[in-house]
């Protein structure tokens, strides 16, 4: 049966357009592969090509016509055997809608099982997982979260072989802030590896090492510098998964100092909290103590997906206790309470808890008990304990010090206002570092990054006291 | 280009033929199909075809071995079908079907297979070259003698992660075959106008990295080509560098103004440099084979084909609760030892 030639599509929202040229006429032969017209739109032109080889019987559309339907037929194929008396039967008898195939099925968007977060019927407070991180009476020691790191690493290292370190100076000269110190001596130069300064190029061996069986830790300098890598983790790590139909997972630890040093400028002074948390396919840890250092790392290193793990580098000296356990893991999305009160809910994480547990000292001077929460991980976030805290104290704070556009507080406070409106008693107020890039004077530096003393005010305001 | 190679290779088969020929029209007749789809509004967004590309992956695929790995660009059907994934699988991806190869979730430049060692598949410019070299990394921290064909393009070849890649991978000795498939358009802009030097192959020496020019409309010395820079990297002495020059029939991608080269110059390479035809007239010269033979190829291949896209149509598209699954992989229990599946 003579084959009709339709109308093509040069892409899905094309419906017309103008049969610029034809190249081929009447009788000719044509075989597969060739050109056989020209198609224009208001952005491109196509060469049509033929799929199936035959004799062209008819052309139905003569060339120069404009407002041609997507599907119409524009010429008949004989195949072999056929003359253009068989015609008849296809494109004359019928009119060029009933021609038409009908693409593919509607593609109107059907609600998503899972609706964005709403206010529940009920809307009691949920009952968060406050389980202590380690049993009572567990023996503890004191360590720098340097310390921590460190050990969580070894740990997992002698645990799975396939688990190894690399970035710059993280071997020989024992990492640059002395994170990876021992680790060369213990496990040796296979899986202790100093890489030439091209973030961009070892964070995507790191992702195709993870693809191809391996668990790599990836060191970043410091995070400003992982922005020259930020494709690789996430256009390469975090979406593979889900491009693979759950195919292609990327075991990976990115981790490093995060957020403002002392006195290094805006280059190398910038909280990505809020970048990578915004990322589905990440699952974003940013420890302040010690023991969540520890627990959370090992934790992010046995995870079977990439987690970007944000460290500070004035952190790296504190020293906190940490329970002495064969095998000491934090599990993510569990936040945790560091003080408890009824009066107002401080919500911070990473170097912010600095902040919101000193307020919480002062506050409490003046007969303000403040509750505080460490998020501990961004992605997963313990919405839970947030939200069963405010429920009780019917205000918050929060405090990070990365800018205040789209601040992780923004989000939480979004959270606050849609799961628990009714239970506020003033507006969420949100403490972030200043939105200025960071200057270099030390007076300026410090008029930039949240202070104590602005924590303090804002807890007073939202309680009006 | 490189003078076409003699007729016969010593090492070339009868079957050898048959098979190369088999394979590349498999390419060809699917990727016309696809088009076909594309101009029927079966298959959306982006859509880059690899005519006239065929006997680059098919000369190379027959220089690998059992678990040796690849992974390419966007420009990808061709690898997936020589690499011996199901043409169903990635035609019901095209078309965004529940019977896709990633669930209708990844799309024309987003396939994978764990079972053919076919890493992707990626969509950003020159963002798969490290990933290559990491599975090579893998391999070589395993021990386990594997290879991996790193393929990108003569626009590719001008980003600087590349050169970051070059560098490691001959640092460490990386078993990675850079497959730069020069089909001399970076999209519209000729080689001429976006490459400093001719030869891209030479990009390697200042690293270490041998290289060479290949006639990639001759599968034949894309064979020979490719089973010199495998035994160079089984051999463990890292990295190595195949130019291929090819030429791509059709546009960039389905929407191309092809204003950018003459059809002359089109039609000249269909008519002189096809690489189907060139082996076609290896099997009947060399009486190989009978037009019968051929024939009959043509028609299982036919076939093939047009049950792949029935396959496509009819795939369902995928369940909406799709929409939530694959954003992360099961968690690992806490505390719990861990079982390597590496």
């Amino acid at each position: 049966m003579p084959t009709e030639i339709l109308m093509p599509a040069l892409s899905p929202t094309m419906e017309e357009g103008t049969l610029a040229k034809w190249l081929v006429k009447e009788g000719d032969t044509v075989s597969s592969g060739d050109i056989l017209a020209e198609i224009e739109t208001d952005k491109a032109t196509m060469e049509f090509e033929a799929v199936d080889e035959g004799v062209i019987g008819k052309i139905i559309v003569a060339e120069g016509t404009e407002g041609v339907k997507v599907n119409q037929p524009i010429a008949v194929l004989l195949e072999e055997g056929e003359s253009a008396d068989d015609i008849g039967e296809t494109s004359e008898a019928r009119g060029p809608d009933e021609a038409k195939e009908e693409p593919a099925e509607e593609t109107s968007a059907k609600a998503p099982e899972k609706a964005p977060a709403k206010a529940k019927e009920d809307d009691a407070p949920p009952k968060p997982d406050q389980t202590p991180d380690w049993p009572e009476g567990t023996e503890m020691k004191t360590q720098t979260v340097r310390e921590a790191l460190r050990d969580a690493m070894a740990e997992e290292m002698r645990d799975n072989p396939n688990v190894f370190v690399m970035g710059e100076e993280v071997a020989e000269y024992q990492g640059a802030y002395k994170v990876t110190q021992g680790l060369l001596d213990e496990f040796g130069a296979k899986r202790v590896i100093d890489t030439p300064i091209t973030e961009h190029g070892f964070a995507g061996i790191g992702v195709g090492a993870a693809f191809g069986g391996l668990r790599p830790i990836v060191e970043f300098m410091t995070f400003n510098f992982a922005m020259q890598a930020i494709d690789q983790i996430i256009n390469s790590a975090a979406k593979t998964l889900y491009m693979s139909g759950g195919q292609m997972g990327c075991p990976i630890v990115f981790r490093g100092p995060n957020g403002a040093a002392a006195r290094v400028g805006a280059q190398h002074s910038q909280d990505y909290a809020a970048w990578y948390a915004h990322i589905p396919g990440l699952k974003v840890v940013q420890p302040y103590s010690a023991a969540d250092a520890k627990g959370l790392l090992k934790s992010a290193i046995r995870d079977p997906n990439p987690v970007i793990f944000l460290e500070n580098e004035i952190l790296y000296g504190r020293t906190f206790e940490v329970p002495v356990l064969d095998d000491f893991t934090v599990p993510f999305g569990k936040a945790k309470i560091w003080r408890e009160g009824s009066d107002v809910t401080l919500v911070s994480f990473g170097i912010g808890m600095q902040y919101a547990l000193q307020a919480a000292d002062r506050l409490a001077e003046d007969g303000i008990e403040a509750e505080v929460i460490d998020l501990r991980t961004l992605r997963p976030i313990d919405y839970d304990t947030v939200l069963a805290s405010v429920m009780k104290t019917n205000r918050c704070v929060t405090v990070e010090e990365g800018f205040p556009v789209g601040a992780i507080g923004n989000h939480i406070s979004a959270t606050i206002m849609q799961r628990a409106f009714d239970y506020l008693d003033a507006p969420v107020i949100n403490c972030t570092g200043k939105d200025v890039p960071m200057p270099y004077a030390a007076n300026l530096e410090k008029l930039a990054l949240v202070t104590t003393d602005e924590v303090v005010e804002a807890a007073r305001q939202v309680t009006y006291r | 280009m490189a003078a076409r190679k003699a007729a016969e290779k010593p090492n070339v088969s009868a079957d050898d033929l048959k098979q190369f020929y088999r394979d590349m029209l498999l390419i060809r007749r699917f990727e016309e199909k696809a088009g076909q789809l594309y101009g029927m509004g079966l298959i959306g967004g982006f859509c880059h075809l690899y005519i006239g590309q065929e006997a680059v992956v098919v000369g190379l695929e027959s220089a690998a071995e059992e678990g040796d790995k690849r992974i390419t660009t966007y420009r990808d059907h061709g690898h997936m079908l020589a690499c011996g994934m199901n043409p169903d699988g990635v035609m019901a991806e095209l078309t965004g079907r529940e019977g896709g190869y990633s669930k209708g979730k990844g799309g024309s430049m987003h396939m994978f297979s764990r079972e053919k060692h076919f890493y992707g598949g990626h969509g950003i410019v020159g963002a798969n070259v490290p990933l290559g070299a990491g599975l090579a990394f893998a391999d070589k921290y395993l021990e386990n003698d594997r290879v991996t064909f790193t393929y990108f393009g003569d626009g590719a070849a001008n980003q600087g992660q590349v050169y970051e890649t070059f560098n490691m991978a001959s640092l460490w000795k990386l078993p990675v075959i850079f497959v730069i498939e020069n089909n001399q358009y970076a999209m519209g802009t000729s080689q001429k106008r976006s490459t400093s030097t001719e030869d891209i192959y030479t990009r390697g020496a200042p690293f270490g990295i041998p290289g060479e020019l290949v006639d990639g409309m001759d599968v034949l010395a894309v064979k020979e080509a490719g089973e010199k820079a495998v035994a160079h990297c089984r051999e463990g002495k890292g990295p190595y560098i195949l130019e291929v020059k090819t030429y791509r029939y059709r546009g960039h991608s389905m929407s191309d103004p092809a204003k950018y080269r003459t059809r002359e110059e089109v039609q000249k390479m269909r008519d002189e440099k096809d690489p189907i035809e060139h082996v076609r007239d290896l099997l009947i010269s060399g009486k190989h084979a009978s037009e019968d033979d051929l024939k009959a190829i043509d028609k299982e291949i036919k076939e093939i084909v047009n049950a792949s896209a029935e396959f496509a149509k009819e795939s369902p598209e995928p369940d909406p609760s799709e929409l939530w699954t694959d954003i992360y992989a099961d968690d690992i229990p806490q505390g719990a030892a861990v079982e390597e599946d590496a």
